[in-house]
């Protein structure tokens, strides 16, 4: 490789557009072993189309997207993910139809191959595993339930959850905190909290209470490219910003 | 020399296929263009297209068996009437299919191929029922029967008619699309139906007013078919395949499309049709559009959107 | 809706031991050979039905070329009876002894290299699975590896049984035509045609029709069933938990294509003969429609749909020909406008829970349906 760096996740000079319309226009981006960084900026910033070029869900147009030093850009989606990179959706996304426990079950990272999946073996290990994580979203008591009966912010949770059985070492967030009530915020940035330990995470959030609370390093974008970068008082004293985004 | 004719008789070979091409590209647009709209628009595949078609061809065996009986002086018109006739019943009924039975199903799409199949069945066995079993074919105003000969090749006269006819309702078509409110609106449902309703668009309406004009061009196409075959009760079923394709295979947004894809299907299988047989022309046809379909599966013009 | 697809265990066992103790006993006793053998019939387009469930009900692929697969394996069958039945004692009046009458009358002299194969019974019946199954594997891997579905993948299988029909009746010298391959006799010597084989046929085609239903419980109750149902609902999710959704589409299509198989190489053997009227578009859409009425979620459901409107083809047909049409167009109508689940659906959600509810006013003790263990 020509350029080795040590970071986990680099984008350099990405572009993506869409019938002439730049949504995201030679960005680049570094994400470090264990950082944990947020990704604000107004409406049609290319702050979701970040996401889904880092998972594969849209093909960039050009530049080059390495996650530990691999050229990933031109991997499948789920290629990507047994990479190591974990995704969860602005939306809840989640399979309505499968009660929690086979929710999560379907997210271990194992018996992903069509004879594997058809021979699997409930294993006691995987059953454990599946508690421990339903206890960290607050769900133990509803592995049974359909997903489909959960309420809005059990189902953001149980999709958080589906992300940490994968064990990925970068998780992204898509505003995870959207349409939550006040307690079910505070759970959820202590959830946040506790699974940012052992992986670097990238969130993309509006609300600016939130990004606080969590936030180390934020980046800004705006129109497709990086406005500003660095931690939370650069950010609040730079005028561009204010201007484009937190002055409304 | 190519297998076994002098480059003179290809020459010609290929304008009398082409021809005979034009016509099979004829019927195909007028079917395919119904059709068209309403999965384009819709998503939504209507398979009682063919069936409406058939709806609009009886029509106009009506049409001049009445004529021939009561008016007939102006025989050599009752045409235009029988189109009219045909768009107006066909687009009606199709209003009601909307109504009754589409409108249910948008979540569903294959479930909405069950239905109107379904309904295929029953507007089968009704023409049977009411016209008999037996094709039908009506009796061509004096005008319209006999060749007009350009250098060394004949042309139907009926043919040039259904051509003529292609040309001046694609452009109805496209006028409509793209020059009126509707054409606008329909424009706007299809690239963003969540959008179109916030900003004041009955989307609703707007599908049952694009479903019932597919129908009723679907009859038209079938008043226009009764020109150069003759009706059955299961006459629409024969087309109805080459016509998904055609739709599918043109991009199913793309007014464009669907009229190029048309014109590809049809020649291709015109020409085939001369150096083998009938069949195999057809087997080939279809399985080169398949095959293509599975190398570029949207089809030959799509919109690259963000998702 | 989890809880009526996987975890009404126990109303499956009662649907599956009663289906069996119909087929296996109650028909045999009550029915005469030729009825008992037009069941038989009906009981092989209950096998491509059942590919259905699989693929249609709980992946939410829809094929409407079913007929394909079961015509490949019915043609199979009956290239291989039909070799056995022209052997050159049979047909020494042809000008070219030995081979199928329709190739003598088309003026075809040799056997073509393709059907020599079939000459073994063994090749025959690897071929009847895995040609229909070579040929599922070739169309959806190009597809499903190309995203492409729903809408797109109904039309271009339809398209398929179209062009299969239209080749099998264009290539009549080397396919039999619009007759199909027929006047079959003997297979390896034991003749197929009197009372007594047929019942025997019948038999085996139950004891087939019970694997395959097993066979699909299997695959369904599986982590593989549960991921067929996440792809139905969300397959784009399914790709961010890491599996290669189109694998797994691909598997099941081809499962289903080759259930379809084995009914059209029993039905080749119970009624014995195979045409392209049970390849093309019609029949296949047919077959589509008995998994509806019975059920798309529940396998002894779509067999009890094949039954049933088989059932009512043949007395509808037989008193008012007029009136079948209507009944079958207002069906598909009703069932997919009202009734989306089949009868399997309306028995599961409204008759049971009925009768559970009668149940325990009656005895006023609580409900006996317990919650689903998540195992």
């Amino acid at each position: 490789m020509a350029n080795e760096t040590d970071f986990l996740l680099a984008l350099e000079s990405v572009t993506v557009s869409f019938d002439g319309f730049k949504a995201v226009n030679d960005l680049n981006l570094y994400i470090d072993k264990g950082e944990l960084r947020v990704i604000i900026g107004p409406n049609g910033a290319g702050k979701t189309t970040v996401l889904d070029l880092i998972c594969g869900r849209t093909k960039l147009s050009s530049g080059s997207i390495k996650f530990k030093n691999e050229e990933i850009s031109t991997l499948k989606e789920q290629q990507i993910v047994r990479r190591g990179i974990g995704r969860k959706f602005q939306t809840p996304s989640i399979y309505e139809d499968l009660t929690v426990f086979e929710n999560l079950e379907l997210s271990f990272p194992r018996g992903r191959e069509v004879f594997g999946a058809l021979f699997w073996n409930r294993a006691n290990e995987i059953v454990e595993r599946v508690r421990e994580i339903a206890e960290m979203i607050y769900l133990a008591d509803h592995l049974d339930r359909s997903a489909e009966t959960l309420s809005h912010g059990q189902k953001q949770w149980l999709e958080i959850g589906m992300l940490l059985i994968q064990d990925p070492e970068l998780l992204m967030l898509d505003e995870p905190v959207a349409g939550m009530s006040v307690s079910e915020r505070a759970k959820t940035a202590a959830l946040l909290n506790t699974i940012i330990k052992n992986r670097s995470v990238v969130v993309i959030e509006h609300d600016m209470k939130f990004v606080e609370s969590i936030a180390h390093r934020v980046t800004v974008l705006h129109q497709g490219k990086v406005l500003a970068e660095g931690d939370m008082e650069k950010i609040h004293a730079d005028s561009r910003v204010k201007e484009v985004y937190l002055g409304h | 020399m190519l297998f076994g004719y002098s480059f003179g008789d290809l020459g010609s070979i290929l304008v009398m296929q082409g021809f005979a091409g034009l016509i099979l590209f004829s019927v195909f647009v007028l079917m395919a263009l119904g059709l068209a709209i309403i999965f384009g628009q819709m998503g939504v595949i209507n398979m009682a297209h063919g069936e409406f078609m058939i709806l609009g061809a009886y029509m106009t065996f009506l049409c001049s068996n009445l004529f021939q009986t009561y008016l007939p002086g102006l025989f050599g018109l009752y045409f235009f009437v029988a189109m009219a006739i045909a768009f107006v019943v066909a687009g009606a009924l199709g209003l009601a299919t909307e109504w009754l039975l589409i409108r249910h199903l948008y979540a569903r799409p294959l479930d909405t191929l069950l239905a109107t199949w379904g309904l295929s069945l029953i507007m089968q066995q009704a023409f049977r029922s009411i016209f008999g079993a037996r094709e039908v074919g009506v009796e061509l105003p004096s005008w319209m029967m006999g060749s007009l000969t350009f250098g060394s090749i004949d042309v139907q006269i009926n043919g040039l008619f259904v051509m003529g006819l292609t040309l001046i309702i694609t452009g109805v078509v496209a006028l409509l699309m793209f020059r009126s409110r509707w054409g606008l609106q329909v424009r706007a449902v299809v690239t963003n139906r969540t959008m179109s309703g916030a900003v004041g668009i009955d989307t609703r309406r707007i599908d049952r007013l694009t479903f019932g004009l597919g129908c009723g061009i679907a009859g038209v196409a079938g008043s226009a078919f009764t020109m150069i075959g003759s009706t059955s009760p299961s006459a629409g079923q024969l087309y109805i395949v080459d016509t998904f394709l055609v739709v599918v295979f043109g991009g199913a947004q793309s007014l464009l499309g669907t009229i190029a894809s048309a014109f590809t299907i049809s020649q291709s299988q015109s020409t085939l049709e001369f150096f083998t047989s009938g069949s195999n022309a057809k087997v080939t046809t279809l399985l080169i559009v398949i095959g293509l379909l599975m190398l570029r599966p949207q089809g030959l013009f799509v919109l690259k959107v963000r998702k | 809706m989890s809880n009526s697809i996987f975890g009404k265990r126990s109303y499956d066992m009662i649907a599956f031991v009663l289906l069996a103790a119909l087929i296996l006993v109650v028909l045999p006793l009550t029915l005469d050979a030729f009825r008992l053998n037009l069941v038989g019939k009906y009981l092989t387009y209950s096998f491509v039905a059942l590919g259905l469930v699989l693929c249609w009900g709980y992946t939410g692929i829809l094929s409407l070329g079913q007929g394909v697969f079961f015509g490949l394996g019915g043609y199979c069958m009956a290239m291989f009876l039909k070799l056995e039945a022209s052997s050159v004692a049979n047909t020494k009046i042809q000008s070219t002894p030995g081979i199928p009458d329709f190739m003598d009358w088309n003026q075809i002299t040799a056997l073509p290299t393709y059907w020599i194969p079939f000459q073994s019974l063994t090749f025959t019946l690897v071929a009847v699975i895995l040609v229909p199954c070579f040929m599922a594997f070739v169309l959806s891997y190009a597809m499903f590896k190309r995203r492409v579905g729903g809408v797109y993948f109904a039309i271009i299988t339809q398209a398929l049984s179209a062009v299969m029909t239209i080749l099998i009746i264009g290539q009549q010298g080397y396919t039999g035509g619009v007759n199909g391959i027929t006047d079959l006799r003997t297979l390896n010597g034991w003749d197929i045609r009197p009372d007594s084989s047929k019942i025997i046929l019948y038999f085996v085609c139950c004891a087939l029709l019970l694997g395959c239903i097993l066979l699909g419980r299997f695959v369904l109750t599986s982590k593989l069933g549960r991921i067929l149902v996440a792809i139905r609902d969300k397959e784009d999710r399914v790709r961010f938990s890491g599996y290669d959704v189109a694998n797994f589409k691909v598997f099941i299509f081809c499962l289903a294509s080759i259930f379809a198989a084995i009914g059209g190489a029993m039905f080749t053997l119970q009624v014995g003969f195979m045409s392209p009227s049970f390849v093309g578009i019609v029949p296949s859409i047919e077959m589509v429609i008995f998994c509806a009425v019975g059920g798309r979620h529940s396998l002894v459901g779509a067999v009890a749909g094949a039954l049933l409107i088989n059932y009512g083809k043949t007395l509808f047909s037989e008193s008012f020909p007029e009136l079948w049409l209507f009944a079958m167009g207002g069906l598909f109508i009703a069932v997919v406008l009202a009734f989306p689940r089949g009868l399997a659906g309306l028995l599961t959600d409204q008759v049971m829970p009925w009768v559970t509810r009668l149940r325990i006013r009656k005895s006023g003790g609580s409900p006996s349906v317990s919650p689903s263990p998540a195992e």
